[in-house]
């Protein structure tokens, strides 16, 4: 099935309570499949298209506030709408998850696939000094498998969560095995985990508020170094990655997503040629495994960060670097994806590298 | 094994519906495959393509820029495409679509009127089960057993009734199909 599909489907097996939305391409196929689906009639999950994206984000917002594991799901220049709310919800430590299936930018741009959002994505994108936890699926497994796992840390650290993925993996059609069903929280259950949420008083506990607003800027501060802390701790906990022949590796390709793919496929052609070279795949690109590219770059002739965009992660890949080898990046904009052969030629001419 | 596939045409011809039919046969045999359609503001008439890769192995990239196979049904696949076949691999056409006929000789050309014989069916949406049956003739890639429980999976019941006449344009692409 395609990645968008996955996405629809691991959702309802998640215990998802709701999904609210609204169409674009390259990722129509989630809402789409979720009407087909109408996992209303069986797990009682919520379907239901908005009039906007800043009216989805603002019902994750709303339904999250009330503890349920609730999501939405759109493209670039709809993520880029939904900033606002997401900033009120890592201000507020609303949990909740975001789609983006990313298409070629700025503006309304291209529908075909791009990388374009790692900076809004990883650098907060709304206002104010706040993250969200931002996993990149290469595959149409792991679009399956990253569904709840979102969940899961979302409501574990009270953090929006973003799975960003792209064009190519929202509509490539792959074999996946879905995860196993599982079923919602029950209104007990999130009184018991989600003791913040707005779920009613039915008397006893103190009000809950939910606001990212503070009047006096001592709360204002205090409440920021909270939230530096919690950032702290996930950066220690949580960061993900996947590596492969990286051990004899004299250059190190960094590649998330369907570009993590593409480098694959290259990497195999190198290696035939004689040059050795390893992939250093983010799966949480926030937090981003810079402690393990800092230990990989040591032993390094070079590093290339391999990306849909015109070089973005690769100020992230050189902050870890630190100067330790050089650092290139090799990218193509706008929809256009690059091929496993021009990823070949860029590698080579940016070490100057001769077939061996 | 891996064969990487081109389908490359007009939008309306049946390119993607071909390569999901292909992609579906391949994982009853328990075959690795991805499926990636060039998509856009696609329309009938405009082009459509789509890769195909069949493989006994984990597949690495779904977008790939050199072809095992091109199918090609119009001549702006077959300006696009030719070029991107590895030496030796195969390209499957149907002259109906091809005012100027491929060139290169480093590759092995097979011509498949499918239009043509389409039509002589009384069944011109076979036309792409046709040219599937003509690749599998050259490229054995799936049984043909397996086609039509692929068939069975990418086809709405409501439509199963079609499935013979389906089998009947896939061997009419087995025995059709010309080396050139």
């Amino acid at each position: 099935m395609k990645g968008n599909e996955a996405i629809a489907h691991a959702a309802i097996r998640c215990g998802c309570d709701g999904y609210f939305g609204y169409p674009i391409t390259p990722q129509s196929e989630i809402l789409e499949t979720l009407a087909v689906e109408k996992p209303w009639e069986t797990t009682g999950m919520v379907v239901l298209q908005a009039e906007s994206e800043v009216a989805s984000i603002n019902m994750i917002y709303g339904g999250g506030g009330c503890g349920k594991r609730v999501m939405t799901s759109s493209s670039s220049p709809g993520v880029a709408l939904m900033q606002e709310g997401i900033a009120y919800m890592a201000g507020a430590e609303i949990p909740g998850l975001i789609v983006n299936v990313q298409r070629g930018g700025p503006g309304l741009g291209t529908i075909q696939p791009s990388q374009g959002d790692y900076f809004q994505a990883t650098r907060g994108g709304g206002n104010g000094d706040y993250y969200v936890l931002v996993l990149a699926p290469s595959s149409v497994q792991e679009m399956a498998d990253f569904v709840d796992l979102a969940f899961e840390l979302s409501f574990k650290y009270r953090i929006p969560a973003m799975i960003l993925s792209d064009g190519v993996v929202g509509q490539v059609m792959e074999k996946v095995v879905l995860p196993p069903f599982k079923p919602r929280r029950t209104e007990e259950e999130i009184l018991r985990e989600c003791p913040w949420a707005s779920t009613g008083r039915k008397g006893g506990r103190p009000i809950n508020v939910i606001t990212s607003l503070e009047l006096q800027p001592e709360a204002m501060e205090k409440h920021n170094l909270h939230l530096q802390e919690k950032y702290k701790t996930i950066r220690a906990n949580e960061v993900r990655y996947e590596e492969t022949q990286t051990e004899d590796a004299d250059y190190l390709i960094v590649a998330f997503g369907s570009a993590a793919r593409i480098a694959q496929k290259a990497i195999s052609e190198l290696r035939a040629m004689g040059i050795k070279v390893g992939l250093l795949r983010p799966i949480t690109l926030w937090p981003f495994p810079s402690q393990r590219i800092q230990e990989l770059s040591q032993r390094m002739k070079g590093i290339l960060s391999f990306e849909i965009n015109a070089g973005q992660m690769v100020e992230d890949v050189r902050l870890a670097v630190e100067g330790r080898c050089p650092v290139t990046h090799y990218g193509k904009m706008g929809g256009i994806v690059p091929t496993p052969d021009e990823l070949i030629q860029a590698l080579k001419q940016d070490f100057q590298i001769e077939n061996k | 094994m891996t064969e990487e596939i081109i389908i490359s045409g007009f939008g309306g011809q049946g390119v993607l519906s071909m390569g999901k039919i292909l992609a579906y046969s391949a994982l009853m045999e328990g075959k690795e495959v991805s499926w990636m359609p060039a998509y856009g503001p696609e329309q009938r008439g405009g082009t459509a393509n789509v890769t195909v890769i069949v493989s006994d192995e984990r597949i690495s990239s779904p977008i790939v820029s050199k072809y095992d196979t091109a199918i090609i049904l119009n001549q702006p696949s077959l300006e696009k495409f030719e070029k991107t076949v590895k030496p030796g691999g195969t390209l499957i056409y149907d002259g109906y679509g091809i005012n100027v006929p491929p060139t290169r000789t480093d590759i092995n050309i097979f011509e498949i009127n499918a239009m043509d014989a389409a039509a002589e069916m009384g069944n011109p949406k076979g036309f792409n089960m046709i040219i599937l049956g003509g690749l599998l003739k050259i490229r054995p890639i799936v049984q043909l057993e397996n086609v039509l429980k692929g068939l069975r999976k990418t086809l709405p019941v409501r439509h199963h009734d079609l499935i013979p006449a389906n089998e009947a344009a896939l061997r009419k692409g087995m025995e059709i199909i010309d080396k050139r």
